[in-house]
């Protein structure tokens, strides 16, 4: 089965794990922008960020086969330094129209301040001044206040629920945004979030509509394994296969493809300018030969 | 209208559809006249999502053409959104060449890689040639094979511009990342004492290694070799295979050292072959 991991920060991950990844049959990730665990403290260090999502990280993801896309934002917890956030502000015109930017995020609340809710406000507009959807992360705390807020403000601005993706869900959020008509993900990571039994349990009640699960591995200790892992497991309860292939890819796929800048067609017939690409580049493989396709490789290291 | 300008707007109109077309003339119209530079930047980000990435379909007149107005300039593997986004460069108003190099100084240190294929493509056509040089060199540092390409291979500016210190990293990664040679373009005017002592340190390190040393590598070595040289050519051509061989010889037959034409002598078909222009680095390079 082939799968989408929709949210997932590969800066924080090796190239090994996209070896890994690419053999447990995921195609193509999406890298939201997000915080890098401290903040940062100049803008030109969001510009750096930006860059490496749009450029050496989607290098070095193809150079294993796997497509990368990502979202482009200020996130809510930087959000609070004003200062850095009104410079933030002015790059992000610069990296939102560019190739296989497939939303604004990710962005929405932390500790749903006031700072925070300006500059969501003001990414919502952009989204809607640039035709984009958006990428809603929802706090760790308070969590069901700021997920409601956070569609609350889309529809304020002027945004069809089908074009925003409501992140990070549990059990207690589910129905809300469901029933609003939004996009619900959840995110397998251990310990917090959602758990990947729970997350059967949530597919066996709520069917697969609009279901969408990633696995946000970052830093943290997190497993970029987590969607095909997931989708194991479903299988292994009796999840029917067809609502195990929605919502770990076909979803992922419906939602994010309506900015025309993913598509099926980019993994499975890469252009001919992909295939110039692939394994032909020279650091992303550390003096090792191009030809590495399985980890078994990796048996005897000369 | 420049005749690059034409030649872009040519091709990209029997290439893309009137509405796409609609859409870059009138964002060159805005960038022309001096509008926001937000227009600038959001025009060419966007470039693909109006003009697609299809491959411009040029005739061999129109590749006549591109060398006619620049020699050297090779638009025959451009897509539509690299001609596009060239477009929108030569439209951004040049006057003040400061001014100028800010806006592409921007655009360069924010783009992705396609944006920076189209860029480093686009040197040899923009105005304030010589004020590039620095940007030229930092394309050839890129790690992404394909930017790296954009600058060094089918693009006039490096021979162009280039002091033989980049020039020379240039060639050198060229062949350390697997690039044809033959698609430097002035490749063998650029040779050098340098380069030549370079290129023959690296096939030793290949050697040491047991690694291959791609035959092409020769080329710009004959010229200058030193006896030191003619004796690793000496190794080739006992050693090598037809290919090697081949290029062996016709570094010899460069040379102007009694040794290395003593050399080719003892290898008379290829001598020969080379006298009669049956082998040349053209047709070395097609196989």
């Amino acid at each position: 089965m082939m799968y989408i991991d929709p949210h997932i920060h590969m800066c924080s991950r090796t190239t090994y794990d996209y070896l890994v990844m690419r053999e447990y049959g995921i195609v193509a990730v999406i890298e939201p922008a997000f915080w890098l665990g401290q903040p940062r403290t100049n803008a030109g260090s969001f510009k750096d960020y930006f860059s490496s999502l749009v450029g050496w990280e989607r290098f070095r993801a193809s150079q294993f086969g796997i497509q990368h896309y990502c979202t482009i934002g200020l996130n809510p917890k930087e959000a609070n330094n004003e200062a850095l956030a009104t410079e933030v502000m002015e790059l992000l015109p610069l990296y939102a129209c560019k190739e296989g930017v497939v939303a604004i995020g990710e962005i929405g609340y932390d500790d749903m301040t006031e700072a925070e809710d300006k500059y969501f406000c003001q990414q919502l507009e952009l989204a809607k001044e640039l035709d984009m959807l958006v990428l809603i992360h929802t706090p760790h705390r308070n969590k069901k206040a700021g997920a409601i807020q956070s569609m609350e403000r889309c529809i304020e601005y002027g945004l069809d629920p089908s074009q925003v993706v409501i992140d990070h869900n549990n059990e207690e959020t589910v129905e809300e945004v469901l029933g609003r008509g939004f996009w619900a993900a959840f995110t397998i990571y251990p310990q917090t979030k959602m758990g990947n039994a729970r997350m059967v349990e949530v597919v066996r009640k709520y069917g697969c509509d609009r279901i969408i699960v990633d696995s946000s591995a970052d830093w943290g200790i997190s497993d970029p394994l987590a969607v095909p892992k997931t989708a194991q497991l479903m299988l292994d309860r009796g999840i029917p296969e067809e609502h195990v292939r929605a919502v770990c890819y076909e979803n992922a796929l419906a939602a994010y493809s309506q900015t025309g800048q993913m598509k099926a067609s980019d993994w499975l017939n890469p252009q001919s300018i992909d295939q110039r690409q692939l394994f032909s580049g020279n650091s992303v493989l550390r003096g090792q030969e191009p030809g590495i396709k399985s980890v078994s490789d990796f048996v005897l290291i000369e | 209208m420049s005749k690059v300008n034409k030649l872009l707007h040519h091709w990209l109109l029997k290439s893309v559809s009137e509405k796409a077309f609609a859409w870059l003339e009138h964002k060159q119209a805005q960038i022309s006249s001096g509008a926001a530079e937000r227009v600038f930047f959001t025009a060419f980000s966007a470039v693909p999502r109006y003009l697609g990435k299809q491959d411009l379909q040029l005739t061999f007149q129109d590749l006549e053409a591109a060398e006619d107005v620049i020699p050297g300039w090779y638009p025959g593997n451009w897509s539509v959104d690299q001609a596009g986004r060239t477009l929108l460069l030569l439209a951004l108003p040049h006057d003040d060449a400061q001014g100028y190099v800010r806006s592409l100084d921007q655009v360069f240190s924010t783009a992705d890689m396609g944006e920076l294929v189209a860029l480093y493509q686009s040197l040899p056509l923009l105005p304030h040639s010589e004020l590039h040089r620095q940007r030229a060199a930092e394309g050839i540092r890129s790690n992404m094979s394909n930017v790296f390409q954009a600058i060094a291979l089918r693009n006039p500016y490096p021979a162009n511009y280039l002091d033989n210190a980049a020039w020379n990293q240039m060639v050198l990664k060229a062949v350390f990342v697997g690039s044809p040679l033959h698609l430097i373009w002035g490749l063998d005017r650029r040779a050098n004492p340098e380069l030549a002592k370079m290129l023959a340190d690296y096939a030793h390190e290949r050697w040491a290694a047991k690694r291959s040393v791609t035959p092409e590598l020769w080329r710009p070595v004959g010229r200058f070799a030193d006896s030191a040289i003619v004796t690793d050519l000496e190794k080739v051509l006992a050693n090598g295979d037809t290919a090697e061989q081949e290029a062996a010889a016709l570094a010899c037959a460069e040379s102007p050292l009694p040794q290395a034409q003593a050399l080719l002598s003892r290898y008379p078909d290829l001598q020969s072959s080379i006298q009669q222009g049956n082998l040349t680095w053209n047709n070395f390079s097609r196989k």
